[in-house]
């Protein structure tokens, strides 16, 4: 909420500067979000006389003048107004000023050959208006070198609050200086609330049928007022509150409501038709509002409405049809009590919101009737005229005030829906003794070191995390949200937004690859050559958040180099190795995974797999990204891609800190290589594991380290060599039991199709 | 000179005079091997008398041995000739470029919420998560934000469609951590002190607002809690955080439905070359809201507000690592700008540790 210092002073005698006034604001709880003061705009700008007024030689439309600004050194200054004439008193800005409306600062120039010194203003250009014919003629008395701000009286600071939901009682001016009051900054002076005796009985019959949502309807009509622009110091008031003027009808209507807090509505009564109604809105009933858009009404709000149709949404924005106008010569006033529940459901329907609104729906003061609408009619007949007719009250406001009993026991009222206990009134002392005054008071603490706090998954998140981080990648942060069409192109979003903020982000993700090639995909426009990004965040499921890791590779994985050559790419092994790595640093026993295919659709069909302990729990899903993928996400060459679902490790089981027993073997081990040929279609890694088990007590590690497909290998085939490392126990291994070994390594490897090559 | 003297003389020039190893090993064999000068010497030991042995043996031997250690000598300079030779053709330009390894980073986020777990530990508060796809139950309801209540409207909440709904609840997207307060207090017995980082959403975005970002909750809930306990903590984390004694709050009452009294934190900051810094009090920022637990919230969780009191506090992490490490746009914290994450990102063993500092 916005308000003039001026303004606030009408409320609050004290001489506390702007910034203590602030300070106190603050310390209140009522945050001060900005000061602007329209004197600064207006430094560099002073009251100045047209000396003389000379055609400009080169140009018909502009005049070189001679303006004197006070200091007794007459410049020459050209000119393109039409009023501008030698006697003209009028503001001019000296050389270094900057122009409010455009932010030009004015400099020494030459305009069509003459030069020109500063410039004399209109009152757009100071932004005092929007008059754009001529320059500003001010009287002929006016003090000539006097700086237009001190002339003009705009030394006037504009405060900014922000009020808290619990504070209906700050939405007015006067509220504001009623708490600053509170808190000492000064002296309470309440408006004096005049006694308006009508002359003659309502015309209009008024009444509620709906007390639930209009418990109360206060009303009356003033004939033979005379609309036009409202008096300067109401228009500046308004002005610094950020209310564009309207007219005087309606701005009186929102000077009470930004001064008392207090929302009111002024119809014109020509418009109207018979008794005026707070009612029940009917099903699909219309109303056009004062911001001129439709909206379709239901059962559940409350409306005004005459024998014709609905007027006002009530309490939240008056119909076009009915508002004031110039040509409005009678007007009805109203000043009603809504329920803040009504005024809310409402608002939030309808998607609509207003001053009016944001004031009701807090809750306004239901003891406030009787006197706004007298100050709303003293406002009116001051400054539009008319004579006023007697108040008709429909219905009654709810209960008012606190009841205190003899011992203490204070009964709350209803409508004071921020005050529920005792802790309310310890809130009130607290905040005005000030929060300064609390003394800091240390926690209790346990004895000894802190106990660790995080829990299994909370650690291998940070494992993992930091693991990919020492091995090269870079952890990125995407959006939880994702294009339908790429939520679906990576299994599917469940979770889709009723009220996204765009359609690019709407679904929650189903898996963390999408925002990663996208974060790629950006990268890789900006030029860079090579990506590496991880992100741990949860995956949305229908029953489930789940944390997972997501990885991409994209671009070289070495530059080109003097000792390489050119550039290496990524390809699917190292998806597997940071997988695997990054498996490892959880804690999971790699070697027992099995690797498994089903990666996805989004992966190439026979660059993917995924890693599994046992058949159906699936760690990881990695490999070489389905090229259509890439493509979909504007993304060249190979991409490589990986997710590590963390949520299926098994959590590890408690074991302590000891360790088994360091026992190496007391003999050096030995290795045989074996070169297999097998058919192309068979998967190494089951060869591998399948010799692995053939003789678990001497065979301690096989390891697959050639590959071989062409020259000397039948086609369909491919030559594997592995390396058999053979642990003897108690002695060393015969020639015989060495034959045994690599025999029955032979027989087990031709179960899989391998032959030994001879 | 004998006869002695004079072959060990020739040889030992002989051996000097070989340049090469080949040469080297046909003076050997002129001298050592088996039909050698020296050892026909050596040989004529067998046919002497004891006396003659007795004094032409060790002339012999004292021969041998210089020869030996002659060849030895000079095989060994050989040998490094050599060496240094090949050496010499083998050199590299140190100066060429060594391979490259890729540097990975931690985000600022993650790394300040490793930061503030770490300073909650020492104070007791364990870490608390909560789902991010919530029911406007624990939301709004359980925390004393009615359904009509004008504070809903502050929170530009993201809602998914009726038929979604769970337990016949409308679902959302948490618009802060603060129902981990809920879930927390509705399953385990106090006391509690938690603290609940993760992701919120908002229907926001502009310069300062992202509809995603980072909060982190703390919660106290014990016996004979007061607002005072909710001073000291948080001056103590705004200090270890920041690692500056002179970190000054200025506490201002505010409004939250789900606190009473409700209050907002601003720390002061100094103007260090045209940046703000933590410290001193030429201006002051906010950076926390809290206040202490309203009854209603406590008893919305089934406990005794009677018995039960406490305080919690909410701030944006993502805030709070703009504040100590200087970005100052909240959008490229989402953007995934490899750049930025080199820039502003943490080194793998940045882990933060009270005995080491938790800031890097």
């Amino acid at each position: 909420m916005k308000f003039s210092l001026s303004w606030l002073k009408y409320y609050l005698e004290t001489d506390a500067t702007i910034e203590q006034v602030a300070d106190c604001l603050n310390r209140i709880g009522l945050e001060v979000e900005g000061i602007e003061n329209p004197a600064d705009k207006l430094a560099g700008f002073r009251v100045a006389k047209v000396l003389t007024a000379a055609p400009h030689p080169q140009a018909d439309k502009l005049q070189v003048l001679t303006v004197d600004s006070g200091d007794g050194n007459p410049l020459q200054v050209v000119c393109g107004a039409p009023n501008a004439r030698a006697g003209l008193v009028g503001v001019f800005g000296v050389e270094g000023a900057t122009v409010p409306a455009n932010g030009m600062v004015l400099k020494k120039t030459a305009i069509r050959g003459v030069e020109s010194n500063g410039m004399m203003c209109s009152v757009a250009e100071l932004e005092l208006g929007d008059d754009h014919d001529g320059i500003i003629e001010l009287p002929a008395d006016a003090p000539v070198g006097m700086a237009f701000a001190e002339y003009a009286d705009a030394n006037d600071p504009v405060i900014d609050v922000a009020i808290t939901p619990n504070r209906q009682d700050c939405m007015g001016v006067m509220g504001i200086a009623r708490d600053l009051a509170a808190a000492g900054l000064g002296t309470f002076k309440p408006v004096e609330v005049p006694t308006i005796e009508g002359s003659n009985p309502c015309p209009t019959e008024i009444r509620t049928d709906d007390p639930e949502g209009c418990p109360a309807f206060y009303g009356r009509v003033i004939r033979g007022v005379k609309n036009g622009p409202s008096p300067d110091w109401m228009q500046a008031r308004l002005k610094a509150a950020g209310q564009r003027s309207i007219s005087a009808l309606v701005d009186c209507t929102n000077y009470l409501m930004l001064a008392c807090g207090r929302p009111a509505h002024a119809y014109d009564l020509a418009q109207l038709n018979g008794a005026v109604v707070a009612r029940r809105a009917k099903d699909g009933e219309m109303v056009t509002a004062l911001n001129g858009k439709e909206y379709p009404l239901t059962s559940e709000m409350t409306v005004i409405a005459d024998e014709s149709g609905v007027h006002d949404i009530a309490g939240i924005m008056g119909g076009e049809h009915s508002g004031c106008s110039d040509d409005t010569t009678d007007v009805l006033l109203e000043i009603a009590y809504f329920t803040p529940e009504r005024i809310a459901r409402t608002g939030q329907a309808l998607s609509l919101t207003s001053d009016a609104r944001s004031r009701f729906e807090r809750g306004v003061d239901p003891a406030f009737l009787d006197d706004g609408l007298a100050l709303l009619t003293d406002l009116i007949v001051q400054t539009c005229g008319g004579e006023p007719s007697e108040v008709i009250r429909a219905g009654h406001p709810p209960l008012l005030g606190f009841e205190v009993a003899a011992d203490w026991t204070v009964t709350v009222p209803t409508w004071r829906r921020d005050v529920d206990g005792w802790a309310d009134l310890v809130e009130e002392v607290v905040r005005i003794v000030g929060l300064d005054n609390v003394v800091s008071t240390p926690l209790p603490r346990a004895d000894g070191v802190a106990k660790p706090t995080a829990t299994p998954q909370q650690s291998l998140e940070r494992k993992v995390r930091r693991a990919a981080a020492a091995r090269g990648l870079n952890e990125a942060i995407n959006w939880s949200f994702l294009p339908q069409k790429e939520a679906d192109a990576f299994g599917g979003g469940i979770w889709s937004l009723d009220n996204p903020i765009s359609e690019d982000m709407k679904v929650m993700r189903p898996s963390l690859l999408p925002g990663l090639l996208s974060a790629a995909q950006r990268n890789m426009d900006r030029g860079a050559s090579s990506v590496r990004l991880f992100e741990i965040g949860r995956r949305y499921l229908a029953d489930s958040e789940r944390l997972t890791c997501g990885i991409v590779l994209a671009g070289e994985k070495a530059p080109r180099s003097w000792a390489m050559g050119k550039a290496a790419k990524f390809d699917a092994y190292d998806a597997k190795a940071e997988v695997l790595a990054l498996l490892a640093a959880a804690g999971v026993a790699t070697d027992g995974l099995m690797v498994m295919g089903e990666a996805g659709d989004h992966y190439h069909p026979g660059q993917s797999a995924t890693l599994r302990m046992g058949p159906k729990n699936i760690l990881a899903a990695f490999g070489t990204l389905h090229p259509a993928t890439a493509k979909a996400f504007d993304l060249d060459g190979t991409i490589i891609a990986a997710e590590i679902f963390l949520d299926a490790i098994p959590a590890k089981k408690g074991a302590g800190f000891m360790r088994p027993a360091f026992t190496p073997p007391a003999l050096q081990a030995v290795t045989r290589d074996f070169a297999f040929l097998v058919p192309d279609t068979l998967a190494a890694g089951d060869l591998v594991r399948a010799i692995r088990g053939c003789d678990k007590d001497n065979i301690v590690a096989v390891r697959l380290f050639d590959r071989f497909a062409g020259q000397g290998v039948p086609e369909g085939q491919v030559s594997l060599a592995i390396e058999v490392a053979l642990q003897p126990s108690d002695k060393s291994y015969t020639d015989e039991e060495l034959k045994a070994i690599s025999d029955r390594v032979v027989t087990t490897a031709s179960k899989q199709g391998a032959t030994l090559r001879g | 000179m004998s006869d002695i003297a004079t072959l060990q003389n020739q040889i030992l020039t002989a051996i000097d005079a070989a340049d090469t190893p080949d040469a080297l090993e046909a003076v050997r064999i002129d001298a050592l091997g088996k039909q050698g000068s020296v050892s026909a010497l050596l040989k004529s030991l067998g046919q002497m008398s004891p006396e003659e042995r007795q004094q032409q043996g060790p002339v012999i031997n004292g021969l041998r041995e210089a020869v030996t250690n002659g060849i030895a000598a000079k095989k060994a300079a050989l040998e490094n000739a050599i060496l240094n030779q090949r050496l010499a053709t083998e050199r590299l330009d140190m100066t060429l470029p060594a391979p490259d390894g890729p540097r990975g980073t931690v985000h600022p986020v993650s790394q300040v919420m490793d930061e503030l777990a770490e300073i909650f530990a020492d104070m007791g508060f364990a870490v608390a998560e909560g789902p991010e796809i919530e029911d406007d139950w624990h939301n709004f309801s359980a925390l004393n934000i009615p359904e009509t209540h004008p504070a809903r409207a502050m929170h530009d909440t993201f809602y998914f469609p009726d038929q979604m709904a769970q337990d016949g609840k409308k679902m959302l997207l948490r618009t802060h951590t603060s129902p981990v307060q809920i879930r927390t207090m509705t399953s385990q017995e106090p006391p509690i002190r938690i603290i609940a980082p993760g992701r919120v959403y908002r229907s926001d975005s502009d310069a300062t607002h992202t509809p995603m970002f980072h909060q982190i909750e703390g919660l106290v809930i014990d016996k004979g809690i007061h607002l005072g306990h909710l001073k000291w903590t948080l001056e103590t984390f705004l200090k270890a955080f920041f690692e500056r004694d002179d970190v000054v709050l200025r506490l201002r009452p505010s409004y939250f439905p789900f606190t009473e009294p409700s209050v907002e934190v601003d720390v002061g900051y100094s103007v260090v070359k045209g940046k703000r810094v933590i410290g001193g009090s030429e201006g002051w920022m906010e950076v926390l809201g809290s206040g202490m637990v309203h009854r209603k919230v406590i008893e919305a969780c089934g406990l005794d507000p009677d018995i039960w009191q406490g305080f919690a506090f909410g701030t944006g992490v993502d805030r709070l690592a703009m504040l100590k490490y200087g970005m100052d746009d909240l959008r490229a914290f989402f953007d995934g700008d490899n750049r930025w994450l080199q820039h502003y990102g943490f080194n793998a063993l940045d882990v933060p540790t009270l005995s080491g500092g938790v800031g890097a």
